[in-house]
């Protein structure tokens, strides 16, 4: 026997199962909050002190200019001992972990990274005195890197 | 025989920030895109990159395969020593690089 549920049940199922591969070969927002509760723990995040430049118009995904620069007097008892980058919509919301010290002198790293659509980028800062900064930037990329296809 | 670019200053100051640039020629292939046969091409990508100043750690990055194609990076360090600069990549499919550069503190 069908009745109208029976069909109806069949085709939310079906639609859950074309959605969720689609749904899990990009990051979301929500697991770019989750990644970086992973780095941040209990702790809270404060906007500032932070520095994210990379161009608001990019042309090319495949290789952005990137910076980040942090403002710390770098001494070993007040310094930056760790820089995080994520994203919201490549597959993985990382981008890349950097780690610091007194001895770089100033917190300030340049780097090239793809995107694979416009998003939000955020920058995430942590110091020797257990403090976490933030900054965040959008971008709008116009040629995406490939995630679809290969040459 | 791998082809790396290092830009660092080849003297400096005692106390001087210096800029420490470097290039390495890698496909990052972020293992997410499908190959002309529809099959995914496996992940190869640079993990670590790990700088040194005489044998201590001064800068490490873990990178994921958002990292564009051919990895830069450029990082700062105090000049405290003169000697060598080493930095290391390592990544997936046994990559391994070492690269040092000489510098004269004084």
């Amino acid at each position: 026997m069908h009745s109208p549920l029976d069909r109806r049940a069949f085709l939310a199922g079906a639609a859950l199962l074309t959605v969720l591969p689609l749904a899990s070969a990009r990051a979301t927002p929500e697991a770019m909050a989750a990644a970086i509760k992973e780095v941040v723990g209990a702790a809270t995040v404060r906007e500032g002190k932070v520095k994210l430049d990379l161009p608001p118009l990019v042309e090319n995904g495949n290789t952005v200019p990137l910076t980040v620069s942090v403002e710390s007097p770098m001494t070993p008892a007040d310094h930056v001992k760790a820089i995080h980058v994520f994203n919201e919509k490549n597959p993985q919301p990382h981008v890349f972990s950097a780690r610091l010290g007194p001895q770089n002198g100033k917190a300030v790293i340049t780097t090239r990274i793809k995107l694979a659509d416009s998003q939000k980028i955020i920058a995430l800062a942590e110091t020797s005195t257990g403090q976490f900064f933030s900054a965040s930037a959008d971008v709008i990329v116009t040629l995406a890197a490939c995630i679809e296809d290969a040459t | 025989m791998t082809n790396v670019l290092i830009n660092a200053p080849k003297t400096a100051r005692p106390g001087e920030i210096v800029e420490i640039k470097a290039l390495i020629l890698h496909p990052m292939e972020t293992g997410f895109r499908p190959g002309t046969n529809g099959k995914i091409i496996p992940r190869n990508i640079i993990e670590h990159f790990v700088a040194t100043w005489n044998g201590a750690e001064i800068f490490r990055m873990e990178m994921s395969p958002a990292i564009a194609a051919n990895p830069f990076v450029s990082f700062f360090a105090v000049a405290t020593e003169s000697g060598t600069i080493g930095l290391r990549w390592t990544g997936d499919e046994g990559f391994l690089v070492e690269e040092q550069v000489a510098i004269a503190v004084g």
